[in-house]
């Protein structure tokens, strides 16, 4: 069965608070998950305080100035911190979304509570383990196929069809989407999840590629595509405002119409 | 089915193409769309028809359903609605039982149960409407 409550060396238990920044007068309090894979212990949510007059405005900030300043061990990924390169997905105050574009300001009431993407296996603190999620993404062959040769100059698109991609190519295969889906938590062995799908259609909708059969093949089964049930917590919990779920319909209706 | 996920020396990539794609899916999720549809179109005139049978005996009842069209309504639900139960019940156990032997077992009880239930109200319309 489904596994509805965590597994014993899962839960969390504890955790340390940290003592504040001295003469600091703007403080925030965060709320961060902590797991170390070599001291095998259960996971905790350490607190910390952060003094905001000091760091920038977003949860990013907040999680650097920590390292900075008061905890050198705390573990998460980061890299262009402005939304482009997806490293610092992770569930702020519940919901998927990168650090780096989530201002702490908009996180009402209490503490900045900060988890690792749901749903995955953990490698310390808030780097989940996406090696599934980056297999999946190349199961779909996320490149154009062609059987004609390659033109001297290029392949050519229409207008019209180059923007039938807008609303796809803009994934940064960050894993909000994926990891915030139920069907992708009960069966992401099996179903692919919105992200590779969404990418999937992106490849299935481009006028240049000479493999949409094939693609539309690949996919037609009830566990890769079908376990989608448009629940739509992937479409909120996307960063950059996409929407998987509408992406993974058409495919569905590509898939009946070529049947009828 | 899937393979049992150890943790074995197959690559990512391989444990995620598993057996294959089954090509196969398209059929239930279309029929399951149709016989929504069907079911919303039919649900109006089968309340009506449950309305009149309330309250009369099994011969009250015997002769509205000798009406041809309110005995072909009332099929046409069941068959509607056992289907759609069917493949919304297999969507249930297929996203949530995940050990291949219990999963097997209960869909085929699935079926079972959706096709007893599909013959056995088919059955009790055809012999009140034909007044055996």
């Amino acid at each position: 069965m489904a596994e509805f409550a965590l597994p014993k060396n899962s839960r969390i238990t504890g955790g340390k608070t940290w003592p504040k920044p001295a003469g600091a007068t703007q403080t925030r309090e965060f709320k961060v998950y902590r797991w170390n894979p070599d001291d095998g212990k259960n996971p905790s949510v350490d607190t910390y305080t952060i003094d905001t007059a000091e760091c920038g405005p977003m949860v990013l900030d907040g999680l650097i100035w920590i390292k900075n300043h008061i905890d050198p061990t705390l573990t998460f990924r980061r890299s262009c911190r402005e939304g482009v390169c997806g490293s610092c997905a992770m569930n702020i105050d519940g919901q998927n979304t990168l650090a780096c574009t989530k201002s702490m300001h908009d996180v009402k009431d209490g503490a900045v509570k900060v988890n690792p993407l749901p749903h995955q296996p953990v490698v310390k603190d808030l780097v989940p383990d996406l090696t599934n999620f980056y297999a999946q993404y190349a199961s779909i062959e996320p490149w154009l196929k062609t059987t004609t040769p390659t033109p001297q100059k290029e392949w050519k698109q229409s207008h019209e069809d180059r923007e039938k991609l807008d609303g796809l190519y803009e994934c940064i295969l960050c894993a909000c989407c994926s990891t915030s889906c139920p069907s992708y938590w009960w069966n992401s062995e099996r179903f692919l999840g919105p992200a590779a799908l969404l990418q999937a259609t992106r490849w299935v909708k481009d006028s240049r590629d000479e493999a949409t059969g094939e693609r539309l093949d690949n996919l037609e089964d009830p566990f890769r595509l079908y376990r989608c049930h448009t629940i739509m917590n992937c479409a909120k919990a996307c960063p950059k405002g996409l929407n998987p779920s509408e992406a993974i319909a058409e495919l569905k209706l590509k898939m009946v119409e070529r049947q009828i | 089915m899937s393979a049992p996920n150890s943790p074995s020396m197959r690559t990512p990539l391989a444990r995620v193409r598993n057996l294959g794609a089954s090509h196969s899916g398209t059929k239930d999720f279309w029929r399951q769309r149709l016989t929504a549809v069907a079911m919303t179109l039919l649900i109006v005139p089968v309340i009506v028809i449950v309305l009149m049978l309330l309250g009369r005996n099994q011969a009250g009842a015997a002769q509205i359903l000798g009406s041809m069209p309110i005995a072909i309504v009332l099929l046409l639900f069941i068959i509607a609605s056992c289907w759609h139960m069917k493949i919304g019940m297999q969507v249930v156990i297929e996203d949530y039982v995940h050990s291949e032997k219990v999963k097997l077992a209960s869909v085929m009880a699935n079926n079972f149960f959706c096709i007893a239930v599909a013959l056995a109200s088919i059955y009790a319309i055809l012999k009140l409407s034909s007044g055996v």
